[in-house]
């Protein structure tokens, strides 16, 4: 190796350490801040001791026009994505990773198809197969992480259709579809020179299948899909590194790897329910999520001024928020509403389920936003011992989290999945939209709890009505 | 030996990440995962090696610009989008301050 080749090395093992401490540091609200910087900088560093790399780049042109498309295009969106649409953008930039590690992949074999066709490999360099191999597999992982990522934005964004899709033979043509996958990739690596169309189908195949992966997920899933693929884009990341036998590559894309893998087991860990469980059944699709015994019962309104009477006497009041506190736009009229009662001399504390939203952590970044402080939010174990001591538990657009029939039904179909027990509380409030009116069946017993009263109404507009109960108090 | 060494690298990182990971608490999982996220945009550096070997192949280098494009995308949108995120956690010093 040359001086300027070590030089390269050193800064990508600097690049590598700073990775790592920066994701260390993410671990904690006080030094995340910084860790992400760190992390941006040994990206910073990595990217410079690439570019210095004159043997191999020779003309800056193209890599500057390719830059500065990337970056506005970037920075604008990151500058512009409002708290509430974060899961679906964090698809689509886990999607640009995933087909940036294909074009990698395509870009490689094409450097390489002429030495491979005289049949000369460089001295040091792996055999043709392992690196055939490795383009396979970026090109794969790649392609299915870019075209699901695409489909989970459009469920997450509601362009298209959030119920999973479901149809006969889809286990059969999925089998049909990995066979083709695996027979593509012997023919490729067996001959990589000679199999230009294969490669081609190849990739087509892969766009195929990370569609196929992604539409039997319903939309309640989602945080599990977004953790998977998230994984996805990094383990591509990581085969891009074998291709082109660069351990930055490496190193950087297994952390992500394995990262994606530890947030989906704590998320599927969150539902009671097995990884497998969640990409083939299709739960949440009208013939699974209708089962489990129905409740009946009535359920009894509360208006905003009596919700202020019982709220003004609490001393310890618990929020649970839920995917349609985002859709509501509620959270900072929540936080509001959570200083007042401070103010009044009550412990306020904010419950999140691990699986409330759309992505993991998706509700502590919500109320983030509105300001509430990190130390008032509370996980669900934390809370859940403490909650026959708490007088009143406000339910903002939650529903499977809280549902008490995942305790105690067994006919269920979220039986088994641990809960928040808001209804261990004296009293539950539950803000929701509307509900047949008197006797329903329902499936969440907890709307006709003994101690449950239902505001009804939009979210926001509802607690702004107690709200300003208390200001003209 | 290359070759082994490779998977020696990847195998430790795998089980680095694993145990990197683990201990996030669930606060922070947002971030975190766009965080991540954007490291995974660590393939900037092969696609600005193949967008700049403009003497091997023209169509390596379009692919490699390709690239460039989406790996800047994903570094640029994921590092500034998690730093905002971020900014927005404060303890409840930091809030009242505010």
């Amino acid at each position: 190796m040359t001086n300027v080749e070590y030089g390269i090395q050193i800064s990508y093992i600097v690049a590598a350490i700073l990775f790592i401490r920066g994701l260390k540091m993410l671990g904690s609200p006080a030094t995340a801040r910084r860790g992400n910087m760190m992390s941006a900088l040994g990206m910073l560093v990595a990217v410079i001791a690439t570019l210095v790399n004159t043997e191999i780049i020779t003309d800056y042109r193209w890599i500057a026009g390719g830059v500065i498309i990337g970056a506005f295009i970037g920075v604008t969106a990151a500058r512009l994505v409002p708290m509430t649409s974060m899961p679906e953008f964090v698809a689509l930039f886990n999607g640009s990773g995933g087909i940036a590690s294909l074009f990698v992949g395509w870009a490689e074999y094409q450097r390489s198809m002429a030495a491979w066709s005289d049949g000369v490999v460089a001295e040091g360099a792996p055999p043709i197969a392992f690196t055939s191999t490795a383009i396979y597999l970026a090109v794969l992982i790649g392609g299915m992480t870019a075209s699901g990522s695409l489909i989970a934005y459009g469920k997450l964004s509601e362009r298209i259709n959030s119920k999973p899709f479901l149809f006969s033979g889809q286990q059969i043509f999925n089998a049909l579809l990995l066979a083709a996958i695996v027979g593509c990739g012997v023919a490729f690596v067996y001959d990589p020179t000679e199999m230009y169309p294969v490669f081609l189908v190849a990739i087509g195949l892969a766009l195929i299948l990370g569609v196929m992966a992604t539409i039997p997920i319903g939309g309640a899933d989602m945080p599990v899909v977004i953790s998977l693929l998230n994984s996805y884009s990094g383990l591509a990341a990581c085969a891009a590194g074998f291709v082109i036998s660069n351990t930055v590559l490496i190193v950087s894309g297994s952390l992500v790897g394995a990262s994606g893998i530890v947030l989906t087991a704590i998320m599927c860990k969150a539902m009671n329910r097995s990884l497998a469980n969640v990409l083939f059944s299709g739960f949440g699709s009208g013939a699974t999520a209708s089962g489990g015994s129905k409740v009946m019962g009535e359920a009894k309104p509360i208006s905003a001024e009596d919700t202020y009477y019982l709220l003004e006497a609490s001393s310890s009041v618990v929020f649970v928020p839920g995917y349609g506190m985002a859709v509501a736009q509620a959270q900072h009229v929540v936080k509001e509403l959570g200083d007042v009662l401070e103010a009044n001399g009550a412990e306020v504390r904010f419950a999140v389920h691990p699986v409330a939203g759309r992505m993991p952590g998706h509700m502590n970044v919500l109320l983030a936003e509105a300001n509430v402080p990190y130390e008032q939010l509370a996980e669900m174990d934390e809370i859940n011992p403490q909650m026959e001591t708490v007088d009143v538990a406000v339910v903002i657009g939650a529903n499977d989290v809280v549902n008490p029939a995942a305790r105690e039904d067994e006919n269920s179909p979220i039986y088994g999945m641990p809960i928040i027990n808001v209804d261990f509380a004296r009293t539950v409030i539950v803000l929701k939209r509307s509900m047949a009116s008197g006797f329903a069946g329902v499936d969440n017993p907890l709307f006709v709890g003994e101690n449950t009263r239902m505001l009804f109404g939009d979210a926001k507009a509802s607690l702004s009505a107690v709200l300003s109960e208390f200001k003209e108090s | 030996m290359t070759l082994i060494l490779l998977l020696f690298t990847f195998v430790l990182a795998i089980f680095l990440g694993l145990e990197l990971i683990s201990k996030v608490p669930a606060t922070l999982h947002t971030p975190l995962m766009s965080g991540a996220n954007a490291v995974s945009g660590i393939t900037i550096v092969g696609a600005l090696l193949a967008a700049g070997a403009t003497e091997d192949s023209q169509m390596g280098v379009i692919l490699g610009t390709a690239a460039v494009v989406f790996a800047t995308i994903n570094v640029a949108g994921g590092y500034l989008v998690t730093d905002r995120m971020l900014a927005m956690f404060k303890s409840k010093d930091e809030s009242s301050n505010s």
